[in-house]
């Protein structure tokens, strides 16, 4: 064989590799718009300039319902911007961040999440809390087990799931049990907020202690039990600035929309508490 | 749709034992039909002998209930098997590749018929071991397939099959997956084993030669009929088809005898020394045949044709020469025979067949 | 060393001696990419070595919650396994030797758990067999059964999403085998089930243990399915991957040590298997 056949031969093989990067950077190709719309943007970033172009916003999965429809009132108030949202578990977020994700705003579901992103330097200046967050229990629709209080759901026979004590409605539900020294063993320790309040959804579990905002989300699938030790254990929503925000300028104006009375109006609607 | 004859099984009310093979065989698969009919007396084996594709394999899974019949009867001792599950058939089959359990041992591909039939594990193997004996296998009895030469797992399986004590055996190319020298060997064991059997056996096969020393009678199939049915002699010496003739060997044509002399439907006449009337078969072997550069003068053959050589082949020790011509026929000539002729494809022979060479039997 | 034994060794070297000659012959366009789909599927593993916290390891692994979820994870796979083969391999021998109207359609079905997001998986094994279930419902109130929050639900679970890798090797193993077999078998007398138990699953013992061995990975993996229906809860359905999944949140380095056991337990258990089976089927 002679060595120019060899190598079209090769060359042929790194087509065949070349090849299989363009089909994966093909199909990322919808998440780069984003960020080529921001980054033009980011040209007229100045302390004083209209907002315009898109601003990224990362926030803890319980603000779903409030962010978007907070989202909907910037873009209407500032024509020409757009905000994008990725909801999900704060650690998630925080992860995603300090690995260098592009996004302009962080609101998170606890201080501690928060605390991930301002240890690594990753904000401008210090976070602020915007809302808070209070436990209530979810029951079935119609409270059939009459429970009225943290300690009913100690009750022998009655089905509780909690959320792990790794995220922070469970970290939450800990602090408040402790404070009222009861021993509560749960069925399960769920992954998130989302999975406890399913189960009682659809029946599977009779109580679970998750925040207020949820039971107001479920709507008339599950009812709500408020209970006083739950102001032991209040979540704090820190929101802050990035450091490496492509659209600072709207990114200020849309945390600026969140801690406004119009803003704060809109989340104690969803179940929020004023800071 | 199924024509399948009713008729009330039972055992025959004078109680003898059996009265062997009644069968009527029709599988109808769209384009393909078979319609044979099988009979035969406990004691007898019988050859299903044709081409492939012919229906014979079909035939044969039809007896075992392995292919369902669509029309026809089916009775093996007086009963009615028409509508019995193929487990439930008195009837044992070699299948043409054996198909031995390949995870079980000789003996435990012996003991599996007598197991299913209800005996203990122990006494299955002891009529199992007792079979491989019977066989010659005694030492082989704890191989896997695997280890087994072609004739000993040929043997394994008569052995598995028998050991059901089927009253309807049938064996499906017993032969054809073996070597030429070791067909021989169990070509021979296969026949003493069959001549001891006392019930029905039928075997397919394609071979006329296994057909015949294997058989007491042969059953001819071409495209799913029975084209004839005989003795292996009288089949071997009136063929009636292109195919049978063909199997034995035989130059064979069909005409109208008048006399010393047969007419053949393509023209030409073939002298013989039977004296017949009407319609006629007349052959003669290739060996027969003597052929010449040069129209023969002092030949006292009676029958002489023109012809041109189609093709040549060798055939054992034999040239065998394919004729076109005024009649077409096939001759076995020596290789010196054929260089001296300098036979070649295209060149014009004369062929010489004396009267007394030729068969002529009534069609 | 026994004549067998040297046998063996002669083939294994000539089979050695093949595979490098072989190597030499590949031709570059496939090399290329072979050897990048290799790198692709081995980095995240290397890198979940390179990062591991092998200093706290020790520490980690002497926990008891550690041992507990590992524990539990090997019960549950080997058990879900149990249950797919019992159910999957008759599933597999109709799907693959019978023929009746709408089978495509049930292999389709078959296959489902495969593309559904297990979590999905989950919330649909509430909706038929949860407390209040379509069938749970009677499972409760007659047999006083319910599988959510239960180990017996983790079982389920994960032998939902694990049994169609069983019952597609099955099937596939069974269409190459020879079906003459089971032919030659009822013609010595056997009913088709006999057949079934005494021929064809002998026969066909290495593609049901290859399906067995994907299922048991697969379950020992499951982690969507398993949290949705069995929930989470310390010794009775947290397995490992739900443990390294809610140590993620808080302490990735555990969640690397726990992934990290997880790993080396699966890759001790299948290449023993393999290996017992590769010397029991040559």
């Amino acid at each position: 064989m002679t060595r120019s056949t060899r190598r079209t031969r090769a060359l042929r093989a790194a087509g065949v590799g070349a090849a299989a990067l363009l089909s994966l950077s093909a199909c990322s190709s919808s998440g780069s718009s984003k960020d080529s719309s921001s980054s033009g943007s980011g040209a007229t970033a100045s302390s004083s300039a209209k907002p315009s172009g898109t601003v990224t916003v990362f926030a803890a999965a319980s603000l779903k319902e409030s962010f978007t429809a907070l989202g909907k009132k910037f873009e209407q108030r500032y024509p020409g911007t757009k905000v994008t949202f990725d909801f999900g578990g704060s650690d998630t977020l925080a992860a995603s961040i300090t690995g260098g994700a592009p996004a302009d705003v962080f609101a998170a579901a606890s201080g501690k999440t928060m605390k991930i992103v301002t240890d690594k330097g990753d904000t401008a200046g210090a976070p602020v809390t915007f809302v808070r967050n209070q436990l209530e229990i979810a029951t079935l629709p119609g409270n059939p087990h009459k429970v009225s209080s943290l300690k009913d759901l100690t009750a022998s026979g009655l089905k509780v799931v909690l959320c792990a004590g790794t995220v922070p409605c469970g970290a939450a539900a800990q602090k408040a049990l402790a404070a009222s020294a009861l021993k509560l063993t749960p069925v399960s320790y769920e992954q998130d907020v989302k999975g406890a309040l399913t189960k009682v959804e659809l029946k599977e579990a009779d109580a679970a202690v998750v925040y207020r905002t949820d039971v107001k989300a479920a709507g008339d699938k599950v009812a709500g039990v408020e209970f006083p030790e739950s102001a032991k254990a209040v979540n704090d929503y820190p929101i802050a600035l990035l450091n490496n925000a492509p659209n600072a300028t709207a990114a200020k104006a849309f945390i600026e929309l969140v801690r406004s009375s119009e803003g704060q109006k809109v989340l104690t609607a969803d179940g929020f508490l004023k800071p | 749709m199924t024509d399948i004859d009713e008729t009330p099984a039972g055992v025959r009310a004078d109680g003898t034992r059996g009265d062997g093979l009644d069968a009527r065989l029709v599988v109808d698969r769209g384009s393909f039909r078979l319609d044979v009919t099988l009979t035969a007396a406990p004691g007898d084996v019988v050859a299903l002998l044709g081409p492939n594709g012919a229906g014979k394999t079909t035939a044969l899974r039809a007896l075992a209930g392995l292919v369902p019949l669509t029309g026809g009867h089916l009775r093996l001792d007086g009963a009615s098997l028409e509508r019995t599950p193929p487990e439930a058939r008195p009837v044992g089959v070699v299948f043409q590749d054996y198909l031995l359990f390949p995870h079980l041992s000789a003996l435990d591909n012996v003991a599996f018929g007598p197991r299913c039939q209800g005996a203990g594990k122990a006494e299955a193997r002891a009529q199992a071991a007792a079979w491989l004996d019977r066989m010659g296998l005694a030492e082989h009895a704890g191989a896997k397939p695997r280890r087994l030469s072609g004739g000993q797992a040929q043997r394994v399986a008569l052995a598995r099959a028998l050991a059901t004590r089927p009253r309807l055996l049938l064996l499906d190319e017993p032969l054809a997956a073996l070597d030429a020298r070791t067909r021989l060997e169990v070509r021979a064991q296969l026949r003493r084993h069959l001549a001891g059997f006392e019930a029905v056996a039928v075997l397919v096969t394609h071979d006329p030669l296994d057909a015949m020393v294997l058989a007491d009678r042969l059953v001819v199939v071409e495209h799913g009929r029975v084209v004839q049915e005989g003795a292996p002699s009288d089949i071997a010496r009136h063929p009636r088809t292109d195919y049978v003739a063909q199997l034995v060997g035989l130059n064979l044509y069909r005409g109208r005898a008048e006399g010393h002399t047969v007419r053949l439907e393509s023209g030409p006449v073939v002298a013989t020394t039977e004296d017949l009337s009407g319609p006629a078969f007349v052959a003669f072997p290739p060996g027969a045949v003597t052929l010449h550069r040069d129209r023969p003068t002092a030949s006292s053959a009676r029958n002489l044709w023109r012809c041109e050589v189609a093709g040549l082949e060798t055939h054992g020790d034999q040239i065998r020469a394919d004729l076109t011509g005024e009649l077409a026929l096939t001759a076995d000539l020596t290789t010196v025979a054929a260089a001296e002729l300098g036979l070649h494809p295209g060149v014009e022979v004369w062929a010489a067949v004396k009267a007394a060479q030729t068969h002529a039997y009534p069609a | 060393m026994s004549e067998a034994g040297r046998d063996a060794r002669a083939v294994t070297l000539e089979s050695g001696a093949r595979r490098g000659r072989a190597l030499r012959g590949v031709p570059l366009p496939l090399l290329v990419p072979a050897l990048v789909g290799l790198a692709f599927l081995l980095l995240p593993l290397l890198a979940l070595l390179v990062r591991a916290p092998w200093r706290s390891l020790p520490d980690q692994l002497t926990s008891p919650e550690v041992w507990q979820a590992l524990q539990l994870s090997l019960i549950s796979a080997t058990c879900a396994t149990a249950l797919s083969l019992v159910l999957g391999v008759p599933l597999a021998w109709l799907l693959a030797r019978t023929r009746f109207p709408g089978r495509g359609l049930v292999r389709a079905l078959v296959t489902l758990p495969l593309v559904l997001p297990p979590v999905v998986g989950g919330v649909a094994l509430l909706l038929a067999l949860g407390r209040n279930g379509v069938v749970g419902q009677w499972l409760d109130s007659w047999f006083g059964i319910t599988l959510p929050f239960t180990t017996a639900g983790v079982v389920v679970a994960e032998a939902f999403v694990a049994m169609p890798f069983l019952v597609i090797s099955v099937e596939g193993t069974l269409r190459a085998a020879d079906p003459r077999y089971e032919e030659a078998a009822t013609t010595l007398g056997a009913s088709r089930f006999t057949a079934f138990r005494r021929v064809t699953l002998p026969l066909i013992a290495p593609g049901v243990a290859a399906g067995a061995v994907l299922a048991w990975a697969r379950a020992l993996g499951e982690f969507g399915a398993t949290i949705t229906f069995a929930g989470n809860f310390p010794g009775r359905t947290q397995t490992m991957p739900l443990a390294v999944y809610l140590a993620l949140q808080n302490d990735p380095a555990a969640a690397t040590a726990l992934s990290l056991v997880l790993l080396a337990v699966s890759i001790a258990v299948l290449a023993g298997l393999r290996d017992r089976w590769m010397t029991a089927s040559s």
